[in-house]
C-alpha cells in the first residue's frame, strides 16, 4: 500500500545532539494524524526534514511512494507536499487575496507569465475567493494580512497550503498563539477540509489534538516514543509521564 | 501597487512624463542634449527599480551592464566598423543579457551584503579591464570614433540634439512600457513575493533562485541599451560608466525618486541631472556637496522618496478634505 508520506530511519544530528533518531513514520492517505511531544522532542526538526527546509544526516523519506530524500523544497511543494508554519509567515504588507493568489499562479503554473496583468487572470483570482470563502475570509480579501486578527492570519496561512491542491498538508501549530475562542473556529474549518487530502498536525493544544486526530505519534527525544489512536496513547503510561503527566501538573 | 488586486489602467499622472517631455523638446531646444541624458539615466534607473524595488535585489554594481553595453555599442562601431544604431543597440542588448546571466547566476545564491560586495566586484573587475585593454575600449582617454549612421537611413543625430532627444525618448516609452507590463503581471506580482518573504515563496514551490536570475537578465539588458544610447547620443565612451560611482549614482537618483514605485525611476534622475547641471556650473569644485545635502534630506525627511511625499501629501490632503465636506454634510 502507498503511503501519502514516509520516512524510513530518518536521523539528524547537529555535531554530537541528535535530534531526530531512527524515527519510522507514516501517514496514510486521507491520514488524519498529529505528532506530539514535549519542548524539545525534535518536532520541528522532523517537519524542516519533511519539507526539505533542512537535509537529513541519514535516512530516506518517500512522498507518494518517491524517494524525496533530496528533492528541492519547491520541487516538494509540486509532488503535493504543503505546509503551514508555526510562526506566522504570510506576505503581510500584501492583500489576503495576492497572499493566495500567488500560490495558486504558482500550482497553474502561471506565475511567469509576463505580459496580461495579474488582476486581468480571473481564474487565478476567482479560485483564490473561492477558497477564502470556505475558510470564512470572504470579506477579507482586499485587507492587508498584516490588519487581519492574528486567528484570521492562521487562517490565511491554511488558505495559502491550500491553494497548492496539496495531497499531503503539514500542520505546524495552526492555533498556536491564538486566543481560545478562534482555536475553535479555526478547528471547525481543518475538519471541513477535504478527506483526500492526507494531513499531518503538530500541535501543543491537547484538547485539539484529540478532537482532531485519529491517530497520534508521540516524539520524545528524537524518537518514536509511541503510536496508536488517541484513546491508546491517553491510556498509556509512558506518555502520562513524559507529557500529559508535566501538562496537567503545569 | 501592483498585484491580483491591482487596477491597471493608465492613469491621467502617468501621461505627464510623455507631455513633460514633449514641452521639453519644444521649449528648451538649447538643453536637449542633457534632456537626453536625463531620458537615459530614467532608463537605466527603471532597470534598476525592476531588480530593486519590486525584486528587492540590492546592487552596487548596475553599472556593469550599463558600462558594458556602452563599450559594446562603441566597439561595434570603432571595432567591427558597424554603424547601424539598430543592430549597436541589439549587440548591446545581447552582451549585457549574457553577462546578465552568467553573473546572476553565481552572485545571486547569495544575499545582503555578501551580494551587495558580489555585485560591486563584477563593476570593478569590469572598469579594470577597459582602464587596462586600451586597444580595445581607450583606456584612460576613452574610446572616441564612434560613428552612428542616420536611424532608419534618415534621421541623421543632429548638432542640437533633436535626433537623439526623440530616439532616446522613443527607447525609453518601450521600456517604460515593458516594464510597466512586467510588473503588473503575475510575474510582477511573484517578485514582490519574493521581496516580501523568500522563505514563504520556497513554500509555495517557487525555484526562486531561477527567478531571481531570469528578472536580472532582464534588467541587464535593459541597463546595456541604456549604456548603448549613452555611446550613441555621444559617439564617445568614457571609463566613468563603469564601476562604484556610476552605480552609486544610479542608486542615488531611484532612492531620491522613489524605490518600487515606477515613477521614482522618472523623478530622480531629472532631479538629479538637473540639481547637478545647475551645481556644476555655479560651484564647480562643491557641487557633490549640493546632492549629497539633497539626499541626506531625502532620507532623513522622505524615506519614500520625492515621489513617497508626494503620495503622504495627497493622502493627507485628500484625508483634510474629505473631514472637511463630512463636516459640512453634518452642520447641514
Amino acid at each position: 500500500m502507498a503511503f501519502a508520506l514516509q520516512t524510513e530511519k530518518l536521523c539528524k544530528s547537529f555535531g554530537a545532539l541528535t535530534v531526530a533518531e531512527q524515527i519510522d513514520f507514516r501517514l496514510e492517505p486521507g491520514a488524519r494524524h498529529a505528532l506530539i511531544g514535549p519542548n524539545g522532542a525534535g518536532k520541528t526538526t522532523f517537519v524542516n526534514m519533511l519539507t526539505g527546509a533542512i537535509a537529513p544526516t541519514s535516512g530516506k523519506i518517500f512522498l507518494n511512494d518517491q524517494e524525496v530524500t533530496r528533492t528541492s523544497q519547491a520541487a516538494r511543494v509540486r509532488l503535493g507536499l504543503g505546509r503551514t508554519f508555526q510562526i506566522t509567515t504570510l506576505f503581510r504588507s500584501l492583500p489576503v487575496l495576492d497572499n493566495v493568489a500567488l500560490a495558486v499562479a504558482e500550482r497553474r503554473g502561471d506565475a511567469q507569465r509576463m505580459w496580461r496583468p495579474a488582476s486581468a487572470h480571473r481564474e487565478i483570482i476567482d479560485e483564490s475567493l473561492e477558497l477564502l470563502a470556505t475558510l470564512g475570509l470572504a470579506d477579507d480579501a482586499a485587507a492587508a494580512a498584516q490588519d487581519l486578527p492574528y486567528g484570521k492570519q492562521r487562517l490565511v496561512e491554511v488558505a495559502i497550503a491550500l491553494g497548492l491542491r496539496p495531497k499531503v498538508l503539514l500542520l505546524d501549530e495552526p492555533a498556536a498563539g491564538v486566543p481560545s475562542a478562534d482555536t475553535e473556529k479555526i478547528l471547525r474549518h481543518l475538519e471541513k477540509l477535504s478527506a483526500e487530502i492526507a494531513i499531518l498536525i503538530i500541535e501543543h493544544d491537547m484538547d485539539l489534538v484529540f478532537r482532531f486526530a485519529q491517530r497520534i505519534t508521540v516524539l520524545v527525544q528524537g524518537q518514536v516514543l509511541v503510536e496508536g489512536p488517541p484513546e491508546e496513547i491517553a491510556a498509556d503510561k509512558r506518555v502520562r509521564d513524559v507529557y500529559l503527566g508535566e501538562a496537567t501538573h503545569a | 501597487m501592483s498585484g491580483y488586486s491591482a487596477d491597471t489602467r493608465i492613469r491621467w499622472t502617468e501621461w505627464l512624463p510623455w507631455v513633460a517631455a514633449g514641452a521639453f523638446f519644444f521649449l528648451l531646444p538649447e538643453y536637449l542634449s542633457l534632456g537626453a541624458r536625463i531620458l537615459i539615466f530614467i532608463l537605466f534607473a527603471l532597470s534598476l527599480d525592476l531588480i530593486l524595488g519590486y525584486a528587492g535585489i540590492i546592487t552596487l554594481g548596475h553599472s556593469a551592464f550599463f558600462g558594458l553595453g556602452a563599450y559594446t555599442a562603441g566597439i561595434v562601431s570603432t571595432q567591427l566598423a558597424i554603424n547601424e544604431p539598430f543592430v549597436q543597440l541589439a549587440a548591446a542588448a545581447a552582451v549585457a543579457a549574457l553577462l546578465g546571466v552568467a553573473t546572476g547566476a553565481v552572485i545571486l545564491r547569495t544575499r545582503a551584503l555578501t551580494l551587495l560586495m558580489l555585485t560591486l566586484a563584477i563593476t570593478a573587475i569590469l572598469l579594470e579591464v577597459a582602464n587596462k585593454a586600451t586597444w580595445l575600449t581607450g583606456g584612460a582617454d576613452g574610446l572616441s570614433g564612434v560613428k552612428v549612421d542616420p536611424i532608419l537611413g534618415f534621421f541623421r543625430f543632429d548638432l542640437y540634439g533633436r535626433t537623439a532627444f526623440l530616439y532616446c525618448l522613443i527607447a525609453l516609452f518601450l521600456g517604460w512600457w515593458v516594464v510597466r507590463r512586467l510588473i503588473y503581471s503575475p510575474f510582477g506580482a511573484m517578485l514582490t513575493g519574493i521581496r516580501e518573504n523568500t522563505t514563504r515563496m520556497h513554500a509555495i514551490g517557487a525555484p526562486v533562485y531561477w527567478r531571481l536570475v531570469l528578472v536580472y537578465t532582464i534588467s541587464a539588458t535593459m541597463a546595456g541599451i541604456a549604456g548603448a544610447l549613452l555611446t550613441q547620443t555621444n559617439q564617445f565612451v568614457g571609463l566613468n560608466v563603469l564601476g562604484l560611482e556610476p552605480s552609486g549614482d544610479i542608486l542615488v537618483m531611484l532612492i531620491l525618486g522613489g524605490v518600487g514605485r515606477l515613477y521614482g525611476a522618472f523623478i530622480g534622475p531629472v532631479v538629479y541631472l538637473i540639481a547637478q547641471d545647475y551645481l556644476a556650473k555655479q560651484y564647480p569644485e562643491y557641487w557633490y556637496f549640493g546632492i549629497g545635502t539633497l539626499l541626506i534630506a531625502v532620507v532623513l525627511f522622505a524615506p519614500g522618496g520625492i515621489l513617497g511625499m508626494v503620495d503622504k501629501l495627497r493622502d493627507k490632503w485628500l484625508s483634510l478634505y474629505k473631514q472637511k465636506s463630512s463636516a459640512r454634510a453634518s452642520a447641514r
